[in-house]
């Protein structure tokens, strides 16, 4: 499903060059749960950015569902992300002039659907990560972890294979935390595919296999357990 | 579907900036509505000075002898004679000679327009008369001391009653009133009703005024205006030998002239206004250009989830049109109505007409798109992730 061939990221900041990925290669099954785990600027998120389809490699391959799309232009990217990808970042990315069911209809809307079905759409998956009661609140009115629910149920709602999570509970307490990882795993079990991404091994402990990465370098890409 | 989409969302951009956008407005609204106030009150006048001319008849040719560059001369007789020459285009020359009079009736006088003309000039002119009759031939052959009065006159020296077969004094002459002429102005002293008209055999003698300058010519029809002109001014060059001794026009060439004024008032003061539409819209370029730059994360948030260039691009772009339209809309409306306010101030009836409304609508709609343009594309071209990393 996701498969990464010698993939490199460089930043040119001026004369300096920053190696974000320094040769990665990486493969997830399909319905596979992975965590990738590394110290604060190893490149986590710059590899995630790549998977979801927001950024592109300097260099490298990337099949997605078998079709290479490192050398796809903008829109086609859009459309992928918009039908492939669900994402949940650690600051929520909410936008705070719109009511959670609003928020969480946004994908619908570029996928062009009707507004009494998006609306209905909207409230199930609200319904399903347990915000039924909430659904015209502004994020200003939600706690953070209820603002995160809202942002999971917005990377579901257009039903994509793959759910990628960039520290999802990174600024949220335990209890929350363990919350928004309960839903992660009912996605898992309903058949998404799940990249996380963490800084804790405990969470990191959750997922089917543990791949470590290091200063844009892939140590182990774990067995699959 | 995506339109309405789009529609809907810069609505919503546009209600969560309410003074911003109300602000971005005025900078149209004041442009639009200046557009419509300076092109109507231009064709209000316009339509003024239109209707004076077509007033003073049809088919009308002016010709005054200036005598100037030759010896020669030509008298009311030839050009009367002409007339009857080309009776098949020339329906008539009313001789014209006008003066300064005292008239008095009773112990009451004035100063007054004395008018001495022929029948003619009851149709060159347009002019009517609402009691009696007007100056006929007989009159002017045996030099008649008749006179028919303006409106002003019959107020003034008659008390408004009807003074037909009265006696007037005109310069100490006795003259019989046989008829009033009907108002063409609003009755008050200097206008066009405060006249006597008296035949110009007559007017000749009392003005003690050998030759008359000013003549009315009629044509046939419409048709024969040009012609009765090229044989009228042939006719007058084989007297006098010189282009400078006489003057013919006629109301189309004064129209026409009249138009060309306008026309350059009109594209000038629409031009004025224009550039203020053009400032509303650089107006609108910098807030959008800051809306942009505020909402970066927004945008970034929309392309995570599936936005394409040309959603952000519509989004922003419809924004603007409709910021710049509803300032249109505004405009439009406050436009007509210090149309009428500033009409009325100056005397000038005007409204604006469907066509300048239009245009100036239209004009603010594409000030909108021009100067949205670069901003909203600005907005779709951001990358993703460098829109999302922006706090
Ligand atoms: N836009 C950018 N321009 C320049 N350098 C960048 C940019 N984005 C990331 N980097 C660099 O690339 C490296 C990897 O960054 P990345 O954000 O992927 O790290 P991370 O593993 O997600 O760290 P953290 O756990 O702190 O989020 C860092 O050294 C960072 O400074
Ligand atoms: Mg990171």
């Amino acid at each position: 499903m996701i498969r990464i061939e010698n993939m490199y990221k460089i930043y040119r900041m001026g004369s300096n060059e920053v190696c974000a990925l320094n040769g990665v290669s990486l493969h997830v099954k399909p319905k596979e749960f992975v965590a990738i785990i590394g110290p604060s600027g190893s490149g986590k998120s710059t590899l995630m950015n790549i998977i979801g389809c927001l950024d592109t490699p300097t260099s490298g391959r990337y099949f997605l569902d078998g079709e290479e799309v490192s050398k796809l232009k903008d829109d086609s990217l859009a459309s992928i992300r918009n039908r492939k990808i669900g994402f949940i970042f650690q600051s929520f990315n909410l936008l705070p002039k719109f009511s959670a069911v609003e928020n969480v209809e946004l994908p619908l809307i570029y996928m062009g659907v009707g507004k009494k079905e998006r609306r209905k759409m909207a409230i199930e998956a609200l319904e399903r990560v347990g915000l039924g009661n909430r659904i015209h609140h502004k994020p200003s009115e939600l706690s953070g972890g209820q603002q995160q629910r809202v942002a999971i149920a917005r990377a579901f709602v257009s039903k994509p294979s793959i759910i990628l999570a960039d520290e999802p509970t990174g600024s949220l307490d335990s209890k929350s935390g363990t919350e928004i990882m309960n839903i992660i795993h009912e996605l898992h079990a309903s058949g998404k595919t799940i990249v996380l991404i963490t800084h804790d091994n405990n969470i990191a402990a959750q997922a089917e296999r543990i791949i470590r990465i290091h200063d844009g370098k892939i140590l182990d890409e774990g067995e699959v357990a | 579907m995506r339109w309405i989409q789009a529609f809907k969302m810069a609505l919503k951009g546009i209600a969560s900036n309410k003074i911003r956008s109300a602000l971005t407005m005025l900078g149209i609204i004041i442009g639009v509505s200046a557009v419509i106030v300076m092109v109507s009150i231009v064709q209000g006048s316009t339509r003024q000075v239109t209707e004076r001319l077509q007033g003073m008849g049809t088919n009308l040719i002016n010709l005054s002898i200036r005598g100037r560059g030759s010896t020669r001369r030509v008298n009311e007789k030839d050009l009367l004679e002409f007339a009857q020459n080309n009776s098949d285009i020339i329906e008539g020359i009313a001789p014209t000679i006008s003066g300064n009079v005292t008239v008095k009736v009773g112990n009451k006088n004035l100063q007054t327009n004395l008018v001495g003309t022929n029948e003619v000039y009851e149709t060159a002119r347009n002019t009517s008369v609402q009691q009696g009759r007007f100056i006929n031939a007989l009159d002017v052959e045996r030099r008649q001391k008749v006179a028919l009065v303006g409106t002003y006159i019959q107020q003034e020296l008659f008390d408004s009653i009807n003074p037909v077969g009265q006696h007037i004094k005109i310069n100490g002459d006795i003259y019989t009133v046989v008829g009033v002429l009907e108002a063409k102005s609003n009755s008050t002293a200097g206008s066009a009703d405060d006249v006597v008209v008296i035949p110009y055999t007559t007017a000749k003698r009392l003005l003690r005024n050998a030759m008359i300058s000013s003549y009315y010519v009629q044509a046939k029809t419409p048709d024969t205006v040009e012609q009765a002109m090229t044989k009228l001014k042939d006719f007058l060059f084989k007297i006098f030998n010189n282009e400078n001794s006489y003057m013919v026009f006629n109301q189309a060439d004064m129209l026409e002239s009249v138009n060309e004024a306008t026309k350059s008032m009109t594209m000038m003061l629409g031009g004025i206004a224009g550039i203020s539409l053009v400032v509303g819209g650089i107006g609108i370029m910098n807030i959008m250009l800051v809306s942009v730059t505020e909402r970066t994360r927004e945008i970034g948030i929309r392309k995570a989830v599936g936005a394409k260039r040309r959603d952000i691009l519509a989004q922003f772009l419809i924004e603007a049109v409709v910021v710049s339209c509803l300032g249109g809309i505004v405009g439009v409306l406050l436009g007509i109505i210090f149309t009428n306010i500033i009409g009325n101030a100056l005397g000038i009836p005007s409204t604006p007409t469907m066509l300048t409304m239009l245009i100036s609508f239209s004009f603010s709609a594409f000030v909108g798109i021009f100067f949205g343009l670069y901003p909203a594309s600005k907005a779709s071209k951001l990358s993703p992730i460098q829109a999302l990393r922006v706090e």
